[in-house]
């Protein structure tokens, strides 16, 4: 186990965490993609490649666009509207 | 009988049924079940967490003494499951088989096939893939299916009846033209945005294509790179709306796209494992291994999952933003 490893995988452990404590939804999911982000790199370190690539493409980037999508349908995510609303 | 119905209403069971129900909360008493106004859409107001409503703010029932109770062992008994349920996942990680060890249930005889007979049977450079798409298709197959049932079910959930809203109420009407009218503000015109897409998709659909074409010789194959594929779509149509997207994809394209690559999918692999089963000699070439054009049926299946997923993905975005296209 390399110093790397071991880095990663204490970060993927504090993301798992603050995940639960955060209150902000979008928070949330912004650590969620961060832990999807090193996990993916995980995999290149545990030699599997092709897990890597989909983790990147479906953990990281459409799960948490979904979510984002998801979360600006029951208005979760509403003060920025109103901003740019005010402008 | 009626000496039994009498009390009824004091019994716990009676409780338990309204606490089931929602009628009764066990520390705020009677729960009156108000019936939602039918606002428009617009006007729905922030859920406001302030409100001095017991069912919304608990703080409000901390003097109440069977609350704090309750809340106490609440605590200290969801910590002590948590870390039991810790403990118990640490110990049996200790009996797990270390990785790579010759004495692992893992690696029996199957394992060694595929190592040994894989590159001439399937005529695949990736392992991986010559499993997926040629001893085990028949699991891709599947699994292609189930991503496009499950397309269908959030098409099922999620989609906006446009006839029905003649007949509706008219908060109702509005109420579907504000979820229309998404993609009437699209597209925003973030310069930003637009200036990256324009650089960063044709990049990625180049990749995706090229993990799909090189599923057999290197790492990937079709559901990584229709999975990068359909992130490269949702991209572009986040930066240049709907109208450019509606294009080249419409709900027809995906019907067609998906149809096509499941029925191609499931008549060729119908071929192989009849052939095989028959032991007939089949007439695919495996070609030389190494070359993009070798190894038989893998690298049209892979075409065909690549091309399922990269619409299951867009099509997920597209139902989730504006329920129907």
């Amino acid at each position: 186990m390399t110093v790397l490893q071991w880095i990663l995988l204490i970060f993927l452990i504090v993301c798992a965490i603050s995940v639960s404590f955060t209150k902000n939804l979008l928070t949330s999911i912004i650590i969620f993609m961060a832990y999807s982000l090193i996990m993916s790199i995980i995999w290149i370190l545990l030699e599997s490649p092709d897990l890597a690539i989909t983790e990147a493409a479906v953990g990281a980037g459409v799960t948490s666009v979904l979510f984002f999508v998801t979360l600006k349908k029951i208005r979760a995510i509403v003060e920025e509207e109103k901003d740019e609303q005010d402008q | 009988m009626s000496r039994i119905n009498k009390d009824y209403k004091n019994t716990k069971r009676y409780r338990f049924h309204q606490w089931m129900n929602g009628e009764l909360d066990p520390f705020i008493g009677n729960v009156e079940m108000k019936e939602e106004k039918q606002d428009s859409f617009q006007s729905v107001p922030k859920r406001d967490i302030r409100k001095k409503d017991p069912m919304i703010d608990h703080t409000l029932l901390k003097d109440k003494k069977e609350f704090r109770w309750y809340n106490r062992i609440y605590r200290v008994l969801s910590l002590v499951i948590c870390l039991v349920l810790i403990a118990m996942l640490l110990m049996t990680v200790f009996y797990l088989p270390s990785i790579g060890d010759a004495q692992n249930p893992a690696s029996n005889e199957v394992v060694e096939r595929y190592i040994e007979n894989g590159l001439q049977e399937t005529g695949a450079v990736n392992i991986v893939t010559g499993m997926i798409l040629d001893y085990r298709a028949f699991d891709t197959f599947g699994e292609s299916n189930v991503l496009f049932i499950a397309a269908c079910c959030v098409l099922i959930l999620l989609r906006i009846d446009v006839d029905d809203a003649k007949n509706n109420s008219k908060a109702e009407k509005a109420r579907i033209e504000a979820e229309m009218n998404d993609r009437l503000y699209e597209p925003k015109n973030d310069l930003i945005l637009q200036k990256v897409a324009f650089f960063l998709v044709p990049f990625l659909m180049i990749f995706g294509i090229y993990i799909i074409l090189n599923g057999h010789l290197s790492p990937g194959g079709g559901f990584s790179g229709g999975a990068v594929i359909g992130a490269g779509l949702i991209l572009y149509l986040n930066a240049f709306g709907f109208k450019k997207t509606e294009r080249f994809f419409t709900q027809k394209t995906f019907k067609t796209v998906t149809f096509c690559a499941l029925t191609f999918y499931c008549l060729a692999k119908s071929y192989s494992f009849f052939t095989g089963a028959n032991h007939i000699e089949s007439h695919i070439p495996l070609g030389k291994a190494g070359a993009i054009i070798s190894s038989g049926l893998i690298l049209p299946l892979n075409i065909c999952v690549g091309m399922v997923v990269a619409c299951t993905m867009y099509t997920f975005y597209v139902l989730f933003r504006k329920g129907g296209f």
